[in-house]
């Protein structure tokens, strides 16, 4: 998705320097067709890999097989045809409840621990930013959390938060954290900014970096304290790379499985996501059913990051190059934001 | 470190698409399997969980040393069932090869006989013998009255409790009720080495012991889960009369409130740290809990009893492993041998002395070599007589999705008994009629 946007970024804006006379055009129309025909492996790479899995997905969730038994006991083989059944199933019956379950879990767990960690993270990228002596060390311990496995640190949490664990001898109370109740929510909650909170950090404080200091050195002697020197310069310009990490978070955490799997447990309902269900599905041979969630993540998650790439304006591609560009525009003693409407 | 985001869909479509690419062709084997000629000799393989004790291989290498020709070789699966079942679910969709001989766990026979993926094991002259076993471990490898897998080892609920504890508070005999139980409960408490220990746990966690625990209540209380006719049967006052007994235990405290996040090894955990009474667990906890190594409080302080019910013996629940042939195998005339040459009596006995898991075998459980180092054997052959097996069901896995889901829901308080059961009669109508 992200080359499309830049591949499309770059295409109209190519012919306007030499728009004048014929010749200029006739070139750019060559080297149009040279660029597709340079760049025609990678998208049939592209195609093969990306585009592929998602058409054939989306095909499975068509079907449906096994699921009957014939007069033996044998259950009848082969795949049948069942147009938009699996979808419409799981709108209905005892599958509507399972799913708008899941759907609301992921959704409150997104909009939980995304806004947790960018809290978290932006504090640490601002302290890691400090000049202190033992600085090197502070980054590499801050980044272990993220180094560790998803399912390890699940385990280790699920160490920490069982019944006679650490957790419960801290808070001095028998809080039952991996029963199936709200406390299990916030289990994972815990665990996942926990383990997350550092790539947000990492990711802003690369963006801090690329902050000249002069800029702070001018609004100082005009008389800006520091609340006002962090909401009008250091977020501003730190909002490219505060965009992009905040939009992998949302992509990571919406197809979050393994942490609640491990950590609480599958078939629990206080923290099914909808990665769950289908693996659940796929797991009792209802494949055309478990394509058929996945296929509504997909939408799910495509939409998600279509309104936040509208709405915010992050674009993962050109706000990279620009952070580079803006350098030399800023130097100038300009705000980044002067830099991001030449885009 | 960086993933790309969607990578975990894609995973799960591409997974989608290799079970779709199976699905096509090659129903030939099937066929050909369903008339039950098993043929072929050769090298085989062996798929199960860990060898934790490394007596499999020491099996597995004295068949290779007799024959040379068929050697067998162990493929170690991962460590959790599910995980087990998922690795010979994939091989079976792509038709592999790769597996000779399955090792089931007892409640996977019916999926995977529905589905064709084992052929039926024959009965008696070239087949495999299972008079020597006991009945009850030979119900877990049928499916519609056809044997699709052998007993190799069986397994079943058991009440461990502290003969200490029960000594002082002068009780005599290890309760047969669940009135008995608790009035024993009641007389240790009042002890002042009782305050700290906790009346009675059985798994009632959100796993598969909880659909273990639940049909053991039912059972020993007279009622099923899933019919003979396999329509559920939960509207019974027997089936209430179960799982009141469970809602009830947490209620009143007698099990502790931590018993609804502790797994089958969480609950040795509390045993062994000598904080429990009554323990319904798998007879593996006997040499672990023994163990004078410091690993275990209660070393020599506890026996084991048939787990009790309303008003006598419970009927406990049916575990074990049974040996299936893969449909998709080469060589299955050699795996039908080596399955008879694991499944014999004498190589039963040397694996149960050196993993102390339950034979299937009924003579081994009065042989003099065994109830020395096993005291507990004959109770344990009662209790495996008496045993009651899971409901047998090709879906099994929404099955016992389904029992934990209402029964958890029971016990953690949430909904009533009466509430529970109604609920998943409904849910277990719909997935035993497809």
């Amino acid at each position: 998705m992200a080359t499309t946007v830049d591949r499309k970024g770059k295409a109209p804006a190519a012919p306007r320097p030499g728009g004048r006379s014929a010749r200029p055009r006739k070139d750019v129309s060559g080297s149009r067709r040279l660029a597709a025909f340079l760049l025609s492996p990678t998208l049939l790479v592209l195609g093969l890999v990306v585009g592929y899995p998602v058409i054939a997905g989306f095909r499975e969730s068509l079907f449906t097989r096994g699921q009957t038994l014939d007069a033996d006991g044998f259950v009848v083989e082969g795949e049948r045809f069942v147009g938009l059944d699996n979808y419409t199933a799981i709108f209905s019956g005892d599958a509507a409840g399972t799913f708008w379950n899941a759907f609301g879990n992921t959704t409150f767990f997104t909009v939980t621990t995304v806004t947790l960690e960018t809290v978290i993270g932006v504090t640490m990228a601002l302290i890691m930013q400090w000049a202190f002596r033992g600085r090197g060390l502070v980054r590499a311990s801050v980044l272990v959390p993220w180094a560790i496995p998803t399912a390890i640190s699940g385990l280790l949490w699920r160490w920490i938060f069982q019944a006679d664990g650490a957790f419960n001898a801290m808070i001095r109370q028998q809080v039952l954290w991996t029963a199936d109740g709200f406390e299990s929510k916030l289990a994972v909650i815990i665990a996942e900014v926990w383990k997350t909170s550092p790539f947000i950090g990492l990711l802003v404080l690369a963006g801090l970096q690329m902050i000249p200091r002069d800029v702070y050195e001018a609004a100082r002697v005009d008389g800006a304290g520091a609340v006002q020197q962090f909401w009008r310069i250091t977020l501003p310009l730190v909002k490219p790379a505060l965009l992009v990490a905040v939009l992998f978070r949302m992509l990571d955490v919406l197809r979050m499985f393994d942490l609640p799997a491990v950590l609480i447990g599958v078939n629990k309902r206080s923290v099914e996501t909808l990665t769950m269900i289908s693996w659940f599905e796929a797991n009792n041979l209802r494949y055309g059913s478990a394509a058929a969630y996945a296929t509504i993540l997909f939408v799910y998650i495509a939409v998600i990051s279509y309104l936040f790439v509208k709405l915010l304006g992050a674009d993962i591609i050109g706000d990279a190059r620009q952070v580079t560009k803006g350098k030399k525009i800023r130097k100038a003693g300009k705000t980044g934001k002067t830099g991001r409407a030449s885009a | 470190m960086r993933r790309t985001p969607l990578a975990g869909m894609f995973a799960g479509l591409a997974l989608a698409l290799t079970a779709c690419g199976g699905g096509d062709g090659g129903s030939a084997a099937t066929e050909e399997d369903a008339a039950g000629a098993l043929t072929g000799r050769g090298p085989i393989t062996l798929a199960t969980g860990k060898d934790r004790s490394g007596n499999m291989q020491k099996m597995v290498d004295a068949w290779n040393q007799a024959h040379p020709n068929e050697q067998a070789r162990i493929i170690e699966l991962p460590d959790e069932p599910n995980d087990q079942r998922q690795q010979m679910i994939q091989n079976a969709t792509t038709k592999s090869d790769a597996y000779t001989i399955l090792n089931l766990d007892v409640v996977w026979t019916a999926e995977f006989a529905a589905n064709r993926w084992v052929v039926e094991l024959p009965r008696g002259g070239q087949g495999v013998d299972t008079a020597p076993l006991l009945p009850a471990t030979v119900t877990t490898g049928e499916y519609r009255g056809k044997l699709y897998s052998m007993p190799l080892t069986s397994d079943s609920g058991l009440l461990f409790y502290r003969t200490d504890l029960l000594e002082k508070a002068g009780v005599a005999e290890p309760p047969t009720t669940w009135q008995e139980m608790w009035a024993a409960c009641d007389k240790v408490k009042a002890l002042p080495e009782g305050k700290n220990v906790d009346c009675y746990l059985t798994e009632v966690g959100k796993t598969e012991g909880l659909t273990v625990t639940t049909a053991e209540a039912i059972n020993s209380a007279g009622g099923t889960i899933v019919g003979p006719d396999g329509k559920p049967t939960l509207s019974t006052p027997q089936a209430k009369a179960g799982l009141d007994f469970l809602v009830n235990a947490v209620k009143d405290g007698r099990m502790p409130k931590a018993a609804l996040t502790l797994d089958g090894e969480g609950g040795r955990r509390h045993f062994q740290a000598g904080k429990l009474l009554f323990h319904r667990q798998w007879p593996y906890q006997y040499d672990l809990a023994n163990k004078k190594d410091g690993s275990s409080k209660v070393a020599g302080r506890f026996a084991v009893a048939p787990i009790p019910g309303p008003d006598g013996p419970g009927a406990a629940n049916l575990g074990g492993h049974n040996y299936a042939i893969s449909a998709f195998a080469k060589n299955k005339a050699s795996a039908l041998d080596f399955i008879k040459y694991m499944a014999d009596g004498a190589q039963q006995k040397a694996n149960s002395l050196a993993t102390s898991q339950a034979p299937t075998v009924a003579s081994l459980y009065s042989d003099p070599d065994m109830t020395k180092k096993y005291p507990f054997l004959p109770t344990l052959k009662t209790a495996i007589e008496k045993a009651k097996s899971r409901p047998a069901a090709v879906k099994y896995g929404d099955v016992t999705a389904a029992i934990q889901g209402a029964v958890y829901d029971a016990v953690s308080g949430k909904t009533d008994t009466a509430a529970a059961l109604t609920d998943l009669q409904g849910k277990l109508g719909r997935l035993t009629t497809q």
